[in-house]
């Protein structure tokens, strides 16, 4: 067999391969396992603070103060009847004092079972939605039968709590553009770099008629590859190291945290970073070798 | 015959430097044979970059094709590119694509599909003595060979003006004779050629090819009427300004 027959496949990697392609790969795999990784937190502390906004947001507690038990008791049932009239309220119910003796025997200890020790009635209250207006108009209506009861949205005393969930949320979000900004920077170093290093073979290619969308091509081709590559050795890692995470946070068994679990939906965008990022730097790689050569004949 | 190429007052300056070529004007006629000889840094490199537009002249006016290629947009450059084939001095072959490949080149820049680029790149790996290499890389090949693959390269889109700048400086004076049949083939198909070289011992391999000669930028005899075989074996600057 002579060796015109034994040719290979021609092969169009006009570009060379080389160790700077092996770099790039990894410098896309370590930015992708970083950007995976924000984004699970900010899509947990998204989610989260969903879910607390959900839960909280029409939760409110009556509290009645009165030193004669039977008055409170009384304005406590006549609240209740009142409240399970409005069509704004979903559920009412009174908490029982040896519930509530409980919940305060962490300060109070067995003082609390004391059945003369005056403690305020308090009724929970869920609201269909949260609207503003709706708990306006059950604290007035609850303030008309009982003067100086106390109307407290559960919202307010976890304020602090879903403030840090956004800061979470915001920093993830920030983290991820962070990424992007800083990936589309390495890849607009790595095609300037590869317009310098290819600067011959693109300066036959013009010779024999490529158009600079045809040598720009070229680059994003590579490009694609190396983030895809980079993109699947991070997103792999940074995914599973999520999943360990998400786990753990089950194992935990509290309400709060268990409001961090990604649902399928957040998985799916997390699988798609990579892709995301790979069309970016296509596109900034397009751009960039566009741009360059546009300033040469 | 029609002219496939017209120069007229051309003037070439790098940067703020002196100008290289000063005052070209010439016609090129479809399907001619040329030489265009000079001594070393006499302007051929030059003249031959504003042929197949790798530079745009500081001034006058370049017709290629019936077209003012001076005022030509960028994106149409890669169509008349296509047009020309080029044999560059110092081969500029793809060193990490093998001989096949790089004689391929042209037609997949040119969009021919996949399956129709390995006949004609077979055809000329034959016609350049070369069947057996198409698997060599660059490095890999002699001088002559490699000349041989960036004629190849050059060629193989058949185009209608071939530039070839002193493509037998590297090459035995067999190989060269050789080369120089390999153009008088091509231009016998159609194909203006215009061969740059200082070798005078070339210019009567080629009967009835025309000579331009160019000294410090300017072109003598810009009709290219002197024919070869000359009277004397060479032919001194002086008689032909």
């Amino acid at each position: 067999m002579s060796d015109m027959e034994a040719l290979p496949t021609p092969s169009r990697h006009l570009l060379d391969d080389g160790r700077r392609t092996r770099a790039m790969v990894w410098i896309m795999a370590i930015m992708i396992f970083l950007t995976v990784l924000a984004a699970a937190l900010g899509l947990g502390a998204a989610r989260s603070a969903g879910s607390l906004d959900r839960e909280l947001a029409g939760r409110l507690t009556v509290q009645i103060i009165g030193a004669d038990k039977d008055a409170q008791q009384a304005s406590v049932a006549k609240v209740v009847a009142a409240l399970r009239k409005d069509p704004a309220v979903t559920r009412v119910a009174p908490v029982d004092r040896a519930r509530l003796a409980k919940l305060l025997k962490p300060w109070l200890g067995d003082a609390g079972l004391d059945p003369d020790l005056p403690m305020p009635a308090m009724i929970d209250v869920d609201l269909r939605h949260g609207d503003t207006a709706d708990v306006a108009r059950v604290t007035a209506q609850v303030q008309a039968i009982v003067p100086g009861a106390q109307v407290d949205r559960h919202a307010r005393w976890l304020a602090p709590v879903r403030g840090f969930i956004t800061t979470l949320w915001l920093l993830g979000a920030g983290l991820v553009a962070l990424m992007a900004v800083a990936t589309t920077a390495v890849v607009l170093l790595a095609a300037r770099s590869g317009l310098d290093t290819h600067r011959d073979t693109i300066d036959v290619l013009h010779m024999l008629g490529s158009t600079d969308v045809q040598v720009a091509r070229l680059f994003q081709r590579r490009i694609a590859l190396d983030t895809l590559t980079g993109g699947a050795i991070g997103a792999v890692g940074a995914l599973a190291l999520t999943a360990f995470f998400q786990a753990r946070l089950a194992m935990l068994g509290s309400q709060m945290m268990n409001t961090m679990v990604l649902t399928p939906a957040d998985w799916a965008i997390l699988v798609a970073v990579p892709f995301v990022f790979a069309l970016m730097a296509m596109a900034a790689a397009r751009l960039s070798v566009v741009r360059t050569l546009k300033s040469q004949l | 015959m029609a002219n496939i190429v017209q120069f007229e007052n051309v003037g070439l300056r790098y940067g703020t430097g002196p100008e290289t070529l000063s005052d070209i004007s010439f016609t090129l006629s479809d399907g001619a044979f040329y030489f265009l000889t000079g001594a070393s840094g006499a302007g051929k490199t030059s003249l031959l970059k504003l042929l197949y537009l790798a530079q745009r002249p500081s001034r006058g006016i370049i017709r290629l094709f019936g077209e003012d290629t001076v005022l030509l947009p960028r994106k149409r450059l890669p169509g008349f590119r296509r047009r020309i084939g080029v044999v560059f001095q110092d081969f500029r072959l793809v060193p990490h694509l093998t001989a096949y490949d790089n004689i391929a080149l042209p037609l997949r820049v040119a969009g021919i599909p996949e399956g129709e680029v390995e006949p004609p790149v077979r055809e000329m790996l034959a016609w350049v003595g070369l069947q057996d290499r198409g698997r060599a890389l660059p490095a890999t090949l002699s001088g002559g060979e490699q000349q041989r693959v960036a004629i190849a390269r050059a060629i193989i889109t058949r185009p209608e003006l071939l530039v070839a700048d002193e493509p037998t400086g590297n090459v035995d004076p067999e190989m060269a004779d050789r080369l120089i049949h390999l153009f008088g083939s091509l231009n016998r198909l159609g194909t203006t050629v215009v061969v740059a070289t200082h070798d005078f011992h070339l210019l009567n391999r080629v009967p009835g090819a025309n000579m331009m000669r160019i000294d410090k930028g300017r072109l003598y005899d810009p009709t290219g009427s002197l024919r070869f075989p000359p009277r004397r074996p060479d032919v001194p600057p002086e008689e032909t300004s």
